[in-house]
C-alpha cells in the first residue's frame, strides 16, 4: 500500500442518524466509523442484515450526508455530490431498459462529454472486457440477471473512476456465477488499479475478494476488525481452496455471528452461547 | 398481421356483416337504422361534396388544442404534485372521485364564462382529459426504481437533466396510457359539448340530424365519429407497441 499523501478515500468519525418521520423519532443507522481507504486497495465490508452497510456506501460516495464526520475522496471534502471519479454500482438492477447494452454503457460517458470517437473507443473496449461482444445491441430485457449487472459495471468501468463502490453488486445472483463475478471484479481492478470498497452480506465473497475485510457490528454498524488477508493482487476465486481461506472465513463469522443474532433480536442466546 | 390481430379484425367485420344483413332483411327497419354499406355511402358522398368540411375543421380543431393543453398542463401539474407530497396528499383523494363528478353540468356555466364559441368547447374537452394525464404522470414517477433516480445522480445529473434522461424514460409507458386517455376524453368532451350546446361541428351536425329525422346523415356521421377515434388511439397503440416491444421479453 502506498504511504505518501492523502488515501483515496477517508471516513472519520461518520455516524448517520435517519429521521423516520414518525413517533418512533430517529434510528441511529451507522457509526461512528473511521475508513482510509489506500489507492489501489480492495476493501470489502460484511455485516449483518441492516447494520448500516449500504448507508456506509452511500455517505462514502456522497449519494448521503452523514449526521456527523466528514468524508473526503483524494484529499477533498464529499459535500452531497457524488465527485468526478467515484463510480457506483448498485445492488439493484439499474439498467436503463429504454437503451441497448451499448447505450447503456455509453451513458455515462454520453453525460461526461467525450468525443465520440473516444466513447466508441471505451465503450468497445468494455462490451468485449465484460464479455457482452453478443449482445451490444440488444435490449436489458432481453439479458439474464447476470448479464444486466455486468452492463452496470460496465457503464461504470468506462468512466475510468479512480475509486468504485459495489454495493451487494452480486446479491441477486446464484452463488456460481457470484463466484464468476467475483473474478470478473478482480480483473476489473488490476485492470483499473482503482480503489474499490465492496459491500457484501457473503462471507467467501468478502475474503475471497479483499486486501481487508471490514466487520460491521448490529446496527449502528462501527467495525469491529479490519481482517488483512495477504492475498497476492494476483488472486482468483480459486482461493476458496486455499487452508488460509477458510482459517480467515472461520475467524470473521465467529466476530459476526454475535452480531448476526443481535440483528436477529436474539440476544439472550448470544450471552448464554458464549464466545 | 398475427392471428389475434387477424380474430379481432374478423369479429369487427363480422358484426358489420350481420348487421348489414338484419338491416337489408328489414329484421331491422329503417327508421331504426340503416344498412352499413348505406351509412358508407352517404359519408363518401359529405365528404366528396365537402358538406362537413367546416365541421370536421372545428371539432379536430378543439379536439387538438384540447388534447395538448390536457397533455401539457396535466403532465407539468403531475410533475409538480409529486414533487411537493403535502400538496400530493391534498390532491389524491380529489384526483381518485375526479371523475365522479358529472362535469357536462357545468356546460353552460362555461359559455357564460368564454361565451358561445370554440373556447367552452376546449374547456370541456380539457376538463375531461386533463386529470386523465395528472393521474398517469403521477403513477408513471411513482414507479420509477429508486436505483435510477440514484444512478442520475452517480453521474452527476442535475435535477432537469436527471427528469429528462432518465425519469422521463422510466416513466413513458404510464405517461403514454395518459396520452391515450387524454385524447380519449378530450375527443368526447368536445363532440358531448357539440352535441348538447354547440352550433356547428360534427357532434352539433349529428344533433341536427337527428332533430331532422336525416337518418342517413346521422348515421354516416356517426360511423364517421366512432372510426376516427377508434383509428387515432389505433395509431397511438401501434406507436406505443413498437417502443415497448424493445422493454419486454418477447
Amino acid at each position: 500500500m502506498p504511504a505518501t499523501g492523502d488515501p483515496r478515500a477517508r471516513l472519520s468519525g461518520v455516524t448517520k442518524v435517519f429521521d423516520t418521520g414518525n413517533r418512533q423519532g430517529t434510528v441511529h443507522a451507522l457509526g461512528p466509523v473511521d475508513l482510509d481507504l489506500a489507492a489501489g486497495e480492495f476493501v470489502t465490508v460484511v455485516g449483518p442484515s441492516g447494520c448500516g452497510k449500504t448507508t456506509l456506501l452511500e455517505t462514502l460516495a456522497g449519494l448521503t450526508s452523514p449526521s456527523a464526520g466528514t468524508v473526503a475522496f483524494e484529499g477533498k471534502p464529499v459535500l452531497g455530490k457524488v465527485p468526478r471519479g467515484i463510480g457506483i454500482v448498485f445492488q439493484e438492477d439499474a439498467s436503463l431498459p429504454w437503451l441497448t447494452v451499448w447505450d447503456n454503457i455509453a451513458f455515462g460517458l454520453r453525460r461526461a462529454g467525450l468525443a465520440a470517437d473516444e466513447i466508441r473507443a471505451r465503450v468497445d473496449y468494455a462490451v468485449s472486457f465484460m464479455g457482452l461482444g453478443a449482445f451490444a445491441a440488444a435490449y436489458p430485457a432481453q439479458l439474464s440477471g447476470g448479464m444486466r449487472q455486468r452492463v452496470c459495471i460496465a457503464r461504470t468501468l468506462v468512466l475510468q473512476p479512480r475509486l468504485i463502490l459495489l454495493d451487494e453488486p452480486f446479491g441477486a445472483l446464484d452463488q456460481q456465477t457470484r463466484l464468476l463475478m467475483g473474478d470478473e471484479v478482480l480483473r476489473l481492478w488490476r485492470e483499473t488499479k482503482a480503489s474499490v470498497l465492496l459491500i457484501t452480506h457473503a462471507i467467501d465473497e468478502a475474503v475471497m475478494l479483499a486486501d481487508r475485510v471490514g466487520i460491521l457490528s448490529a446496527r449502528p454498524g462501527r467495525f469491529i476488525e479490519l481482517v488483512e488477508t495477504g492475498w497476492p493482487a494476483s488472486r482468483s476465486s480459486r482461493i476458496v481452496a486455499e487452508e488460509a481461506f477458510g482459517r480467515l472465513t472461520a475467524h470473521i463469522w465467529s466476530k459476526l455471528r454475535v452480531e448476526a443474532m443481535k440483528a436477529l433480536g436474539r440476544v439472550g442466546e448470544v450471552s448464554r452461547a458464549g464466545p | 398481421m398475427s392471428r389475434v390481430a387477424r380474430a379481432q379484425l374478423a369479429v369487427v367485420c363480422g358484426f358489420f356483416a350481420v348487421l348489414e344483413l338484419l338491416t337489408r332483411a328489414g329484421a331491422i327497419g329503417p327508421l331504426t337504422m340503416i344498412p352499413p354499406s348505406a351509412m358508407a355511402a352517404r359519408l363518401w358522398t359529405m365528404l366528396m361534396d365537402g358538406e362537413i368540411n367546416a365541421a370536421m375543421a372545428q371539432t379536430f380543431a378543439n379536439v387538438a388544442i384540447a388534447f395538448a393543453l390536457s397533455v401539457g398542463l396535466g403532465f407539468a401539474a403531475g410533475l409538480t404534485i409529486h414533487g411537493l407530497p403535502r400538496l400530493r396528499r391534498l390532491f389524491d383523494p380529489l384526483l381518485a372521485s375526479y371523475y365522479a363528478v358529472p362535469f357536462f353540468v357545468f356546460y353552460p356555466l362555461l359559455i357564460a364564462l368564454f361565451g358561445l364559441n370554440r373556447w367552452p368547447l376546449v374547456a370541456i374537452g380539457l376538463v375531461f382529459g386533463a386529470a386523465a394525464m395528472v393521474i398517469a404522470t403521477l403513477n408513471g414517477l411513482d414507479r420509477v426504481p429508486p436505483v435510477l433516480r440514484k444512478l442520475a445522480r452517480a453521474h452527476g445529473l442535475g435535477r432537469a437533466q436527471a427528469i429528462l434522461l432518465v425519469v422521463l424514460p422510466a416513466a413513458a409507458p404510464h405517461l403514454f396510457t395518459g396520452l391515450k386517455l387524454s385524447l380519449a376524453y378530450s375527443f368526447i368532451g368536445v363532440i358531448a359539448g357539440e352535441f348538447i350546446l354547440s352550433g356547428s361541428g360534427l357532434g352539433h351536425a349529428i344533433a341536427d340530424a337527428y332533430d331532422s329525422f336525416d337518418n342517413p346523415t346521422m348515421y354516416a356521421l356517426m360511423l364517421f365519429v366512432v372510426a376516427l377515434a377508434i383509428s387515432l388511439n389505433a395509431a397511438l397503440h401501434v406507436w406505443e407497441q413498437r417502443m415497448m416491444a424493445r422493454r419486454s421479453r418477447r
